[in-house]
Formats: C-alpha cells, structure tokens, sequence
C-alpha cells in the first residue's frame, strides 16, 4: 500500500515542561528504538517549547536519529493550540507512521487535539508497544474498566498510528553522549490569533509536595495500623529505604494520611519497584492501585488476608513485631 | 413535595407492583417508592412463580416476548433425603405447560418486568428512595410517607406497605409488631450456573421446560430443613430454610448448611461442576395464621411478606404476596373513588383476603411451619406431609387447598402405585431419622 | 448562558469480566452507573446557572438503555437531556465519538441557543483515554482547559472563563474565551443528591433521541466506519500468583532474604542499576 511506504519512522514527542524534559521522552525513545527496529525505519523526536534547542543532544543520545526541533518564545507555556498546531504541521510534513506521546497531563491534553486533527487512530495511556510481524502494524496494549482488563489495539486504516503510553512503564535506556543524530530547526511561527487560552499563574505545588505514584519504594499502611505511633514506624520505615508512606482509604478518613497519599480506586494508582503492605487486607479497591508494583511485602496477623495472593513474599505477624525487625535487619544489610 | 398522590406503595416487590398495577389500571394515581436500584434489585435469585396469580394481572403474560421466564415447570417432585440418598416422588405433566402453572424466573428480572407494567398502566415508580418515616395527621390517619430524599414528603390518600418481611418502617410507625425469631426462617439460596444443555440433560427436562425438588430431610448437624432445587434456563437454584431461632441455637451457619446439601450424594450430580452465581440470605415469614398482623388500618393497608403471609409447606409466597398486593390495589382503588378510605373502608381488603385461598389456606396450616422445624422429627405430620407431597404435584389455581384435596384423594385411590410408594416413603422416612 | 454537559455511561468497573471461550466482554448483569467524573461535570454546571442564570443540556452519545443515566441528570434539575442514538453509531473510538458529539452540539446550538460552555469528565473511567473532550473542543474550534478543580470567574458579556488546572506538579491559572470546553476532576464538587420530585419529574419526562440523520453526521465520520482503531483483543492481566507466606520468629529475616534475591528489589534499595 502507497500509504506504508509513503508513510514511515517512529515520532517521539519530548514533552519539556517545567523546564526540563519529562522522563517518559526518554522511556519512550527506547521503546521507539526497538519498534523502529523491528520495522527497518529510524526513529525521530519532536521537541516543542521555548529555548529547548539544548535538550536535542540528549534525546539523540537516548536514542533519536532526527531531532525536530521547533524552538520559538512564543512557545514558552503550553497552549493547546499553538502545540497542536506545531506538532500536525511536523507530522504532515514528515509523515511518521508511528507517533508516541507520554500520557502526562499535557500529553494527554495534546494527543487529543492532535489526534482529531490529524484524523489519526489513538490509543491512550498504553502500557505496552509492539509491531504486528504479518501487517507491521503498531499494536497498543492498555488496561481499561479500571486495570481489570487488557485490550490490545491497532489502526484498521490511516496514518499515523498514535498512542499515549503511560510514565514509568518503558524502561529508558542508558544514554550514550557520543551518539550521533540529525538536528533539524523548525519554523513554525505561532498566529497571535491562536493565543485565545492565557495561562495567569502557575501555582507550583509546596516543596516536598508528595508524589507517592512516582515514589521507587512505598510503604503503606491500613486498618491493621491505625495509629499515629504505628504511621511513626512506617515512616522509618520508609525514611531507611529512601520510599514515600502511604496507606488505604480508611487510613485518609481517620486523618492519619493525607488523601494525596491514598492508594486505590478513589485514591492513586502507582506501581513503584517495592510495594510494602502493612495491616492491609486487600479489598479490590484497594488491589487496583497497587497491583502492579514489582515487588509486594505485604503484613499482615490474618493468614487468610486476601493481600497475600497479590504478594511476592507475605509475613503472617502483627506488625508490632514485625516492623521494629525489618527496620532493624534492612539497616544491617543496606549500610 | 407539593404533588400529592392517590395511592401512595412502598416497596416495589411483588406484592408493591401487583398493587400498582391494579390500581392504576383502575385510574388511580399511584407512586411506589422502592429503596434499591430497580425493581427486584433487593431480591436478586430464581424463584419459581405461579402463573395463575400473575394472569390475573397480566393475561396471558407467557406470550409477552419480553417476559423473562426461565423454565416452565412441567415436573414436581419431592425428595425425602436420608443420608446417603433420596427417595422420590414425582409428577410430570405436558399440562403445565401451556399454559403454564410454576414458572422459574430471576426475581431481578422478573420483578423488573412486571414493574414495567405497573408503569405502562401509569403507575409511577421511584426508586433508589428510601421510605424512613409513616406520615399521619393529627386524628392518627396516615396521609403520607417520608423518604430519605430532599424535599422527600409524599402525601396521598391511602398507602400500602408491601417493604418486605422485616418492614422496620411499620414496626417503628407501630402499625406491625416486630417478627420473633421463631416466626421466620432464614432461608438462602445459590443460583448454581451448569449451562442450558447441562440442566436439560441433568433434569431430563425438554428444553424450555423445567423441573422442582422440594427436599426434606435432616440437612446437617441434626437441623431439619425444607431445601429447594429449581431449574433455571442455565442454571439451578439451591436453596435451603431452617427456623431463624434454630439456626441460632446450633452452630452451622446457613453457608455450611447450603454447603452440605450440595456435597449431598442425591444433590450433588445435578450441580457437579457449576459455578456459583449468586447467594442470598433471606428471611421467610413461616409464622402463619397466627401472626398474621391486623392487614389494615386508618388510611392503610399491609400486603405479602410485610403482612407476614407466606405458605411455608408450599413455598409459596410470591403468589400470596401478588393476591394481596392485587386485593389491596382493589379496595385501595374503590375506597378512593368512593372519597373514604378510613379504616371501616379498608376492611374490606381484610375480608377479602381471609376469604379467599390465601387466608385459607394460611388457615388450614396454622402453625404448620413452625411445627416442621421445632419438633425433632415429624411423624404425626408425615401422612399430611405426604398428602401435601401429592397435592403439591397438582397446580396451584386459587381454589382452596382444602377443595383440592378432596379430588386428590380421589386420585390417590386409584393410583394404588403412589399408596405403594407412599409407604414405602415412611420407612424412606424413618431411615432419615 | 447555555451550558452542554457530555455524560458517558459506563458499567461499574468492579464487575467487568471476559467471557473465556467468546473472548468478549461480559455485559450482562453489569450495573451501569453514570461516568463519576460526569457527576461533577453535571453539578458544576448546575451552580453555574444557579449563579449566571440560563440552561443545561446533558448529551449523551450511546445505546437506548443509556437513558437511564439521562434521568439521573435530569432528577439532578438540569434543563434538557438528548440521547444521541443510533446503529450506525456502534463501534465509534475517541475519534468517532468526538465528531458525533461535535455535530450534536452543532445542532443543539441551532435549536436552543448558542453553547457558551460544555463540560465534560476529566475521563471515562471504562476507557480512561480521556481524548473525547479535547476532540470535541479541537473540531469545534472551541478554546479547551483540561483537568479542571474549580472555575474562578465566567464572565458572559466579556466572554472569559478562568479556571484552575491540575498539572503534575502544580496548579494552573488559565484564562480562555467563550465558547469553551472544559473537563473536570472529581474534587471540584460533590455532586447533589436528587431530590424526590426531581426524580419524579424525571421518571416522566419524555426523552428527545436524536439520530445520525438528525445530527446531520456523515456515515463515513462515524461508528467503525469512522474509527481509525480497533480492538484485536481483550484479555484479563494473567493473575499474579501470591509468593509463599512466612510465619514464626525468623519469618522477617527469611522475607528479606528472597527479597534480596529479586533485582527489582536490589534496583530500588541498593540502587544497582540496569539488571
Ligand atoms: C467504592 C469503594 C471505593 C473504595 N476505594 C478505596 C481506595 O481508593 N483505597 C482504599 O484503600 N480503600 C478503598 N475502599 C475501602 C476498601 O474496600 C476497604 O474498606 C479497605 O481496603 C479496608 O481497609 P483496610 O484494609 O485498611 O482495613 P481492613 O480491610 O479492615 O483490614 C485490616 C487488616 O489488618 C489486619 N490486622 C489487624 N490487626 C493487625 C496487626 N496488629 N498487625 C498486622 N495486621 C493486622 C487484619 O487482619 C486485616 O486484614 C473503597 C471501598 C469502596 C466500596
Ligand atoms: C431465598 C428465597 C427464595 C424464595 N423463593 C420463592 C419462590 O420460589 N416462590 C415464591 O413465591 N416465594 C419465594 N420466596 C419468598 C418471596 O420472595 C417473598 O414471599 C415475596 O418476595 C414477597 O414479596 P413482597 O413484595 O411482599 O416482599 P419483597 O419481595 O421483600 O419486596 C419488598 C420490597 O420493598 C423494598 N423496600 C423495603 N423497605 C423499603 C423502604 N423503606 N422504602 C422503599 N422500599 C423498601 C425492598 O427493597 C423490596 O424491593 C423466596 C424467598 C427467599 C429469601
Ligand atoms: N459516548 C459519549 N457520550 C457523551 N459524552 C462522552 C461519551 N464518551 C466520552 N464522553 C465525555 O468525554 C469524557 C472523557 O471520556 P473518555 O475520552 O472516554 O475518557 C467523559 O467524561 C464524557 O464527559
């Protein structure tokens, strides 16, 4: 077909904002260079902002081939329009059959918009990538109905094939500083017309401000706790291993977490490496926010705690006891 | 709320809807207001219904293509359940069929579509609402009910409290007395999924068609019980009563009793392999005659379970339920065109009932229920029990049970077979003990 | 000011499960519930015309039983409520939705009034793509704020809305022009509950349904024909099968051992990259 041969390369789109490009670019040219890979194409980045033109070496070194670059002031804050308009006009001119997106906020925002222009197949918030052997066609796995199901999806027709793949799901590769790549300066000036949306303020979360779903290690405590001496012990618990504290639901209506620190259905979804579970039982709505961290230690008296099926190794104990060991040992063995 | 209504039901179940349908066919303007989601959302499981009461709500309902029926029940059979086996007695007739006399359906389903056409006779139902409070005026006549919801008041002329067994609205408004232990059952179910084929074939019923057990027998830990086993289109509805107060004093829990009966040599083919669809506990008022509460009252009215009426041998209780809720519509219907619906008007749905097959035959067994499951073993009932056994295989038309049986004497003189086994049936009994 | 809502029903997520041998989704005896999200969309545009004056128009692109979450909105006190609904409908991704609704807002204009604003959900949370808003807001031209906690000033004659936004690591101050389309988080309000006569008149308000025809929506813009993607398949995440249970005195130190073992462990405590 005219439209596979017209049509080729894997687009990366490096979201840079609050000055500095976000990881998942880089998880993404990963995951980019293996698809291009298995395709026999290159694989391309797109960088939108104001003085962004520095990040183009570092995205070559993660992986890019073709940087495209539209660096302009007027592009200082995310519009948008104006983004939308930047990044059709390189994907029309360019004609990548797959483009990439982090499912951030702004990418999310973004994708949307360039997706309904561009008349272009999406899938959001994807967990996996992959190349159909037979159609060559990008195969996008998601979880939906709230993670109890996976669907695998692809563009039955035109191009490009688009997807928004989640944070922290691709692992980046180790940048190699001495790789080379094609840097090329886009001039896409921005029509005051288009400016409609101002942004007045940027109130940047209080320093320190937690983000559990982005935490590497997370200790989380339940009913089983419920204290403040017992969150006392979690919290060194979570100061030795460099985690974040955290806890379900009933823990946020007791007061003894706040709700930016609650784990499930209502709360966040997060998949950190190590996922301790203290004094938690394992309802469901509970499970589909933690479930797909790497590792689950989970606490717990009752040896029948429906946790336990989700977890990679599970301690029958009161946590009375068994926190003040594990603090104990883990200090022995990490230093 | 300003709106004020004619006839006020609370409780869309069977007895609530059958009301609705009357009276608002009668040109009644009626509300019911129903605490679950839907109609039927509160009593999700298969029962078996009869299609006499429900004909004379909806003629010729079977024909309805969007009636959710499950199976035609063409086969009645009982089981007398010893440890090790079950000594049978059936009855099986083409006759049952068209048109039909026990149907099986899911009362989610079912509940739901009869609701429909409460609603296409213009009645008005609103659910997920929940009634909190009885409304009266200062001469004590009840005028209204509160819910749960803003500007939640609803006055009308006359109500009916069709909310179920438990009803704590009508006991808190003092209208009803509370129900003792000793006067309902708990009785669960579990809707056992095997698939269509596999029922047909399990039951050697056509397809369509369908089979009832009504099981006697010491189900577990000494505790005697009336269990059930009904065909649905692709599943079996197991279900099993025992006296609330029993249930306290021993120490099986209703999940192991259910458990056992499934493990039991007879049951168990018949469920082999299915998953486990649904379960539900639930009470059974089985008190009888005797705890029947005064059905009406100054502005009101108390139908099926609510007023306590259930045939605990026939394991009837949506039909009763349909009969009153469908008497009480009626009066509820005439007293307000008449313009007086005191309790003198109101009696008559009293009357009504007493008369007709439902208070005579809640008459006849008294404290038939009570007796099954507080005496350790039942031998003076026994020839009753296997009377009934017969009679339980004919259709439940609304003559009363008394007439009927009568004929079926008739029957059981010439069918010297059934004497035969009916003896044969008591020492199948004895081994029970 | 004329205020369109788009509401989605979903099923209750808990409940989802596949048919093994059909490889499909079980909708059967799944209770469908108005998107949560929607919830909010629906009471904020609510306080908005109780503080401005004007309408709310729910719309909702979906099969007949849809109705149902209709109703909620309109027990909820909202003006008007459109089931776009239609066979040819079926089958529509992201894309395909989003025109649809576009050409239903379209229509909604010409009947009733302008749209100054539509609200929707931050997301759907059967999909989770949360692409239908800006879709909308981008094929009509419309300015788009997503992710909205609480709109700060809307003002009619100047035709200005600023709102708040929730970024990943802070809150954004935004002013855009009317007509706008704006999807909402949870946390902007609590949705009403419904009081008894709206949930009568509800139950007795007839429900206008508007057909592809009726939209003026081109068949090839719509249901599969329209939509790029498709599923290939569905399958449940293979469980994850529990690891042994420790008990007794030393069951810590016999945790921290296999753990130790795991390099996703060693990664996260130990730092030890790329294993
Ligand atoms: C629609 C809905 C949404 C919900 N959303 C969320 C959500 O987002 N997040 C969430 O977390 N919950 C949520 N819940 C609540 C959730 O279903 C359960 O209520 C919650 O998981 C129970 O919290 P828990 O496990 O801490 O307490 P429990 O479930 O009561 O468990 C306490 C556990 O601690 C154990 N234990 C007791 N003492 C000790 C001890 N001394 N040492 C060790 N273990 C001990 C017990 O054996 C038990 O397993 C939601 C519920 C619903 C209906
Ligand atoms: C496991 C089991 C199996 C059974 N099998 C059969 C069978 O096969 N055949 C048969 O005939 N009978 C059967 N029964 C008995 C039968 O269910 C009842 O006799 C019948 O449902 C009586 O109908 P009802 O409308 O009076 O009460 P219900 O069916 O209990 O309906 C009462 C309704 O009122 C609603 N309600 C309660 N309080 C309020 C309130 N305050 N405001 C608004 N709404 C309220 C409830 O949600 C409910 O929907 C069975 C019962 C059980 C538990
Ligand atoms: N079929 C639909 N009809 C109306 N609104 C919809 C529909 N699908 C999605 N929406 C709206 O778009 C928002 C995001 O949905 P989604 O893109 O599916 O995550 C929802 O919260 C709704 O407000």
């Amino acid at each position: 077909m005219a439209e596979n041969t017209e049509w080729k390369d894997v687009l990366v789109f490096i979201e840079v904002s609050d000055g500095k490009p976000q990881e998942v670019g880089w998880e993404l040219l990963g995951q980019a260079t293996k698809l291009a890979g298995k395709l026999g194409q290159k694989v391309k980045a797109l960088i939108i902002g104001k003085d962004v033109e520095k990040y183009a070496q570092e995205a070559v070194s993660y992986g890019a081939d073709t940087v495209y670059v539209v660096d302009d002031p007027s592009y200082e804050t995310y519009v948008t329009r104006t983004y939308c308009k930047a990044f059709c006009d390189v994907v029309t001119k360019h004609k990548p059959t797959i483009v990439l997106i982090g499912a951030t906020p702004l990418g999310r925002d973004l994708s949307g918009a360039v997706g309904t222009i561009l008349q272009a197949g999406l899938t959001a918030d994807c967990t996996g990538l992959d190349i159909d052997d037979k159609t060559l066609k990008l195969l996008s796995t998601r979880p939906t109905f709230g993670g109890n199901i996976m669907a695998t999806i692809f563009c039955q027709k035109g191009q490009p094939q688009m997807s928004t793949v989640r944070p922290k799901v691709m692992k980046k590769g180790t940048p190699d500083p001495a790789r080379k790549g094609e840097i090329i300066k886009e001039n896409i000036p921005v029509d005051p017309k288009d400016l409609t949306v101002k942004v007045l303020d940027f109130i940047p979360d209080k320093a320190g401000a937690v983000e559990i779903e982005h935490a590497k290690i997370i200790v989380a405590g339940g009913k089983g706790v419920n204290s403040p001496e017992g969150f006392e012990q979690l919290k060194k618990l979570a100061d030795l291993l460099g985690g974040e504290v955290a806890g379900s639901r009933p823990m946020v209506e007791a007061g003894l977490l706040t709700s930016e620190r609650q784990v499930g259905q209502t709360g966040k979804t997060v998949c950190p490496r190590v996922f301790i579970a203290v004094g938690i039982s394992g309802a469901i709505q509970h499970l589909v926010g933690m479930q797909n961290s790497d590792v689950i230690i989970s606490i717990n008296s009752d040896p029948n705690a429906p946790i336990f099926k989700v977890s990679t190794v599970s301690i029958v104990e009161k946590w009375q006891s068994a926190i003040p060991k594990l603090i104990e040992q883990l200090e022995a063995r990490i230093h | 709320m300003e709106e004020k209504f004619d006839l006020i039901i609370v409780g869309a179940g069977p007895a609530g809807i059958s009301a609705a349908i009357v009276a608002a066919k009668a040109g009644v303007k009626t509300i019911v207001l129903e605490r679950g989601e839907f109609p039927g959302s509160k009593s999700v499981f298969g029962g078996v219904v009869y299609a006499h009461e429900i004909n004379k709500l909806i003629p010729n309902f079977w024909e309805d293509k969007k009636c959710p029926i499950e199976r035609v029940i063409t086969d009645s059979r009982i089981a007398l359940m010893n440890d090790t086996g079950a000594l049978q007695i059936g009855y099986k007739t083409g006759n049952f069929s068209d048109p039909p006399n026990v149907l099986t359906v899911h009362r989610a389903k079912f509940d739901r579509w009869m609701a429909k056409k409460a609603q296409e006779e213009g009645a008005l139902i609103i659910c997920n609402t929940c009634v909190e409070e009885v409304l009266r005026d200062n001469t004590g006549k009840v005028i209204g009910v509160r819910t749960g919801r803003p500007d939640g008041d609803v006055f009308g002329k006359v109500v009916i409290f069709a909310d179920g067994v438990q009803s704590p609205l009508t006991v808190r408004a003092g209208i009803r007395p509370e129900v003792k232990p000793e006067h309902v059952a708990l009785s669960v179910k579990e809707n056992i999924q095997i698939g269509e084929e596999e029922v047909t074939k399990r039951f050697g019923a056509k397809p369509g068609e369908g089979v009832t057990f009504e099981i006697l027998g010491t189900m577990a830990d000494k505790m005697d019980g009336i269990a059930i086993m009904y065909t649905n289109s692709d599943s079996v509805s197991l279900g099993i009563g025992a006296n609330l107060a029993q249930w306290m004093k021993s120490k099986v829990t209703p999940y192991e009793m259910i458990d056992n009966l499934k493990k039991h040599p007879f049951v168990a083919p018949f469920v082999e392999g299915g998953t486990l669809k649904e379960y539900t506990a639930h009470w059974l008022p089985e008190g009888g005659w005797d705890t029947i509460p005064k059905l009406y009252g100054n502005g009101y009215m108390l139908a099926g379970d609510t007023a306590m009426l259930f045939n605990t041998l026939h394991r009837e209780g949506t039909n009763l339920a349909q009969a009153t809720g469908r008497m009480a519509g009626e009066v509820a219907a005439e007293a307000i065109k008449a313009g007086i619906t005191d309790e003198k008007a109101l009696k008559k749905y009293s009357d009504m009932v007493k008369a007709s097959f439902v208070g005579q035959d809640m008459k006849k067994y008294k404290k038939f229920g009570h007796t099954l499951y507080s005496n350790p073993m039942i031998f003076d009932q026994l020839p009753t029990t296997f009377g009934e056994a017969c009679e339980e295989m004919l259709r439940v038309d609304g003559k009363t049970k008394r007439e009927k049986q009568k004929i079926i004497v008739k029957n059981i003189r010439k069918k010297v077979g059934l004497m035969k086994l009916l003896s044969l049936g008591l020492r199948g009994w004895r081994a029970v003990r | 000011m004329h205020i369109a809502v788009l509401i989605k029903q979903v099923p209750d997520t808990q409940e989802v499960k596949i048919d093994p041998e059909k490889n499909t989704i079980v909708r059967a005896g799944v209770e469908s519930i108005v998107n949560p999200f929607d919830m909010n969309a629906v009471e904020l545009a609510l306080q908005l015309v109780e503080k401005h004056g004007g309408e709310v128009s729910v719309i909702t692109m979906g099969p007949p039983q849809a109705e149902a979450a209709l109703k909620e909105t309109l027990a909820m006190g909202v003006t008007r409520v459109l089931l776009i609904t239609d066979r040819k409908f079926a089958a529509a991704d992201t894309l395909a939705t989003s025109y649809t609704l576009a050409k239903a807002i379209e229509k909604l204009s010409a009947e009733s009034g302008n749209v100054d604003l539509i609200i929707c959900g931050k997301q759907a949370v059967d999909g989770d793509t949360a692409q239908t808003g800006p879709g909308v807001a981008t094929r009509l031209n419309f300015d788009q704020a997503t992710y909205v906690t609480t709109v700060d000033k809307i003002d009619i004659e100047s035709k200005k809305i600023v709102v708040k936004r929730r970024l990943a690591k802070g809150v954004e101050i935004v002013e855009a022009s009317l007509p706008a389309l704006i999807t909402v988080e949870k946390d902007i309000n609590e949705p009403r509950y419904a009081s008894l006569p709206g949930l009568v008149k509800a139950e007795r308000d007839k429900i206008a349904w508007w057909d592809a025809a009726y939209i003026g929506a081109d068949d090839d813009h719509i249901g599969f024909k329209g939509s790029p993607t498709w599923v290939k398949k569905i399958f449940t995440p293979p469980p994850r099968e529990g690891g042994p249970e420790l008990s007794g005195e030393s069951a810590v130190k016999e945790a921290l051992d296999l753990v130790f073992e795991n390099k996703h462990f060693k990664e996260a405590v130990l730092g030890e990259e790329g294993a």
